[in-house]
């Protein structure tokens, strides 16, 4: 037995419940519909779905199984089906005047539906147990210090490779540096003078303009960096000046992660500054203080605990960032401070490891997963705190 | 009363009337000033971004826009049935096993002729060689799937035009000088001589070429028929299977949360987790992708039914938190009137609520799969960058096949040598933006006429 014979024949079961439901459910009555205690359709509901959901049900469970124990789908398939008669039968058995199968409907639903919510607790739990069991098997063929603390990256797939996360943490965390001195203080004045300053009409088209950078894919923004940016750089800064004369570079992705992080700061923080009461603005104006005074001494401090937020918010976006980094800081792993060279980041090589011909069992590839749950790690964290320190904030005014 | 003190202060014979209305003091004036400038920070600021935006759009479209106009070479061929149908019946499988290879001769010679016709027009020495060597080497393939779609056609002389190769074609869109050719072995200046030659005389011609978008991938020496065919149809399995999950597993998700869930230990679990999950690196989920569903379910690699799945996790928080910000703008009213006259809450939100809340929903599902469209991360993870050539198959056992997605086939231009990828990734992200645009819209006009204030 296929799956496509078995999806046919479940949706054969349902369908066929459906009306057989229905039409018990109105001999039942004797004809008067009335004589039910729920709607002919509810009977008939009632049967489709206790056949749908216990075949679809043994199908999870057993796919599940499958991995573990290696039972063959046909099996699977079978026994599936048979729980879908059972449950069809089941339903029929049920109908009678007096069945409350609407609330019956009602509980299956209420079922599915917290079966979905679940969905995202049990992508988060494969998130994290699929990521700590490759680091476990990383760390039990590579001493989890060298990992921590090494400082030379120089992976061989022969064996043998020396596997420091820190140049790639040093290159993430300058690269998000600069991405965050490009856009908090254009971000941050952008949403200033859209709430502030800007008549409706400014705010009408800038906001949304501002707004597209956001809603345009990081691998556009990545080749921006690759064809136009980082020739630029390197043509007119770099090699005029001396200090590096490679394209891809710290400078390249930190400036065009800039320009892909403005939008969050500037929206978020309009969200926030907006939030700030208009009494508080009045005040401050009526006292005699011009509008910048009023931002800087009366507006930002009551919303610095958002905006810090939102920054902390872009950080966690531009340590976890891939594809600008992937096109346009360059691959190889150093710790230097000159931001015209070439660095890599942490999500780079997490793409270079697992991509191409991998070998699970060697270190080489392993690292990646080690890699995965320690950004996984770092932008948790930031989430959570910007989280807290925004939650925290807007208590205090609603 | 204050009132009466200012001008009693102003016109006391100690204070000379420095102080005017009309005349503003130093310090005001270093106010206003500090005003004026915060202001333009605040403008350029804006400006800035909307700058950057206008660069960014330009850089890409003047990149990638020439990536649609292809050059062609046209040229009468002779389906010389001796080659192609030695046994003469025209027997479709027998036309098939004729190699490409064969077929080289069949262009040749009708290049040869091209060249003398030109040499005869008083064009500088052009040899049939030479105008081979600007053909694309996927010419023999195209002529082959020609012959095998018409089989009727052979022993006919038919025009047939071919793509030239990426240099001559770059030559002409003005990317390859004749300095940088002289330094290039694929192509030489006399070459480029004859190509000119040739425009003049009609036989070569740019034009819009739509095999640039529908075409599969070609091999790292043949960019110019290099498409996105693959590609595109491999976004849009994973497109319809982010739909057919996420929506359904989003929509359901946010009425359990919004509508049912008591609020309790787990509740704040899951409203914790899926705010996090929305702000989670894409790229762990592709690891994710790549442990689960690969390396424990064994799922085929590179295939649209993982990428599909992968970029559903990635979806649900983003259509969860637009679905529950719509069903929250239901006011109350609604519920309870249907409660009011005997519906059960289930019946209030299926047949009340919901419906309600549909235009919220379908905009945040829009955006959603707008975002998952352009997702490569992940992607590059679960091996959707491998070289694929052979469309997948019709649903749904294609989903099972390999395929490549839109952007990264985008990644997958910008890792090859020849630089005429360059053209053929900007062009691919005009495509890829193009469908950005439209599901936005989409989304914007949507909620344009059914957004309901209550």
């Amino acid at each position: 037995m296929n799956a496509t014979i078995f999806f046919v024949l479940l949706v054969i079961l349902a369908v066929g419940g459906l009306l057989l439901g229905r039409r018990k459910a109105v001999a039942a009555a004797g004809g008067d519909v009335r004589q039910l205690h729920s709607l002919v359709a509810y009977h008939g509901w009632n049967m489709a779905l206790a056949a749908a959901l216990p075949g679809l049900g043994v199908l999870a469970i057993g796919g599940f199984a499958s991995t573990f124990i290696g039972l063959p789908m046909a099996v699977i398939f079978t026994v599936g089906l048979i729980a879908a008669a059972a449950g069809a039968g089941w339903g029929w058995m049920k109908i009678h005047r007096d069945f409350r199968a609407r609330n019956s409907v009602e509980t299956m639903v209420m079922g599915l539906l917290i079966v979905a919510a679940s969905v995202a607790i049990l992508t988060t739990v494969g998130i994290v147990f699929s990521m700590l069991f490759e680091t476990g098997r990383f760390f039990s063929q590579y001493s989890w210090t060298e990992f921590f603390f090494g400082t030379t990256w120089a992976p061989n797939f022969r064996g043998d490779s020396d596997l420091g996360m820190l140049p790639l943490l040093w290159g993430t965390l300058y690269i998000s540096f600069i991405a965050l001195a490009v856009a908090v203080p254009i971000g941050l004045f952008a949403a200033i003078f859209l709430s502030e300053y800007a008549t409706p009409k400014v705010r009408s088209i800038a906001k949304p303009l501002i707004e597209i950078l956001a809603g345009i894919p990081t691998i556009v923004y990545g080749l921006f960096a690759l064809i136009t940016v980082g020739p630029l750089l390197r043509d007119y800064f770099a090699q005029p000046m001396g200090i590096g004369d490679s394209a891809s570079s710290v400078m390249t992705a930190g400036l065009v992660m800039g320009i892909m992080l403005i939008p969050f700061v500037s929206s978020l923080s309009d969200d926030i500054i907006n939030a700030v009461p208009q009494s508080m603005r009045d005040g401050s104006l009526g006292l005699g203080a011009t509008p910048s005074e009023t931002i800087r001494s009366v507006i930002m401090p009551a919303a610095l605990p958002g905006i810090v937020g939102a920054i902390l918010l872009a950080a966690s976006r531009a340590i976890g960032e891939t594809m600008i980094v992937v096109l346009g800081a360059g691959a190889a792993a150093r710790l230097s401070l000159n931001p015209f060279e070439a660095m890599t980041t942490v999500t780079v090589k997490i793409v270079s490891q697992l991509t191409g011909d991998t070998d699970f069992a060697s270190p080489e590839t392993l690292v990646a997963f080690a890699l995965g749950i320690t950004l996984f790690v770092l932008t948790l964290g930031l989430n959570v705190l910007a989280l807290y320190i925004v939650r925290k904030y807007r208590e205090q005014y609603e | 009363m204050t009132d009466a003190a200012l001008p009693t202060a102003a016109s006391g014979p100690a204070a000379p009337a420095k102080k005017s209305l009309h005349v503003l003091d130093a310090r005001t004036r270093k106010r206003n000033a500090a005003e004026r400038r915060f202001r333009i920070y605040g403008g350029c600021a804006v400006g800035a971004g909307v700058v950057a935006l206008i660069l960014l759009l330009i850089s890409i479209l003047s990149s990638g826009l020439p990536a649609f106009q292809q050059t062609f070479l046209k040229a009468e061929i002779q389906l010389d049935a001796k080659v192609l149908d030695p046994a003469g019946d025209r027997d479709p499988a027998k036309i098939a096993k004729v190699l490409t290879f064969s077929y080289s001769p069949l262009i040749k010679a009708s290049l040869t002729r091209l060249a003398e016709d030109l040499k005869a027009r008083g064009a500088a020495d052009v040899t049939p060689q030479m105008l081979a060597d600007m053909v694309s080497g996927a010419a023999n393939a195209k002529l082959r799937d020609y012959v095998i779609a018409n089989p009727d056609q052979i022993g006919e002389t038919v025009a047939f035009e071919f793509l030239t190769n990426a240099r001559i074609d770059q030559y002409l869109k003005g990317k390859v000088t004749r300095e940088s050719a002289a330094l290039d072995s694929k192509v030489d200046v006399a070459q480029l001589d004859a190509a000119d030659a040739l425009i003049a005389s009609g036989a070569m011609e740019q034009r819009f070429n739509w095999d640039f978008i529908t075409a599969p991938d070609a091999s790292e020496n043949r960019p110019e028929a290099a498409g996105l065919g693959v590609a595109l149809l491999g976004s849009l399995y994973m497109m319809l299977i982010v739909l057919c999950l996420a929506l359904p597993i989003g929509v359901a998700a946010s009425i359990y949360l919004e509508e049912f869930a008591k609020k309790n230990f787990w509740t704040d679990v899951i409203e914790v987790n899926i705010s996090n999950l929305a702000a989670v690196p894409s790229i762990v989920f592709g690891i994710l992708g790549l442990a689960i569903f690969i390396n424990f379910m064994h799922l085929p690699n590179s295939a649209p039914i993982v990428g599909g799945l992968v970029l559903t996790l990635m979806t649900l928080p983003t259509i969860i938190i637009a679905t529950r910000a719509s069903l929250k703008a239901v006011p109350p009213s609604i519920r309870d009137a249907a409660l009011g006259v005997g519906a059960s809450k289930m019946q209030a939100i299926f047949h009340h609520v919901l419906p309600l809340a549909a235009p919220g929903i379908l905009t945040g599902t829009i955006i959603g799969l707008a975002q998952a469209l352009g997702e490569t991360a992940p992607l590059l993870l679960i091996g959707m960058v491998a070289f694929v050539r052979d469309y997948p198959d019709a649903l749904p056992g294609g989903l099972f096949e390999p395929a490549t997605g839109l952007p990264v086939q985008v990644y997958n231009f910008t890792q090859r040598a020849d630089p005429a990828f360059v053209e053929r990734a900007s062009g691919a992200i005009i495509v890829l933006l193009v469908f950005l645009v439209i599901m936005n819209l989409v989304a914007i006009v949507l909620r344009r006429r059914f957004e309901r204030r209550w």
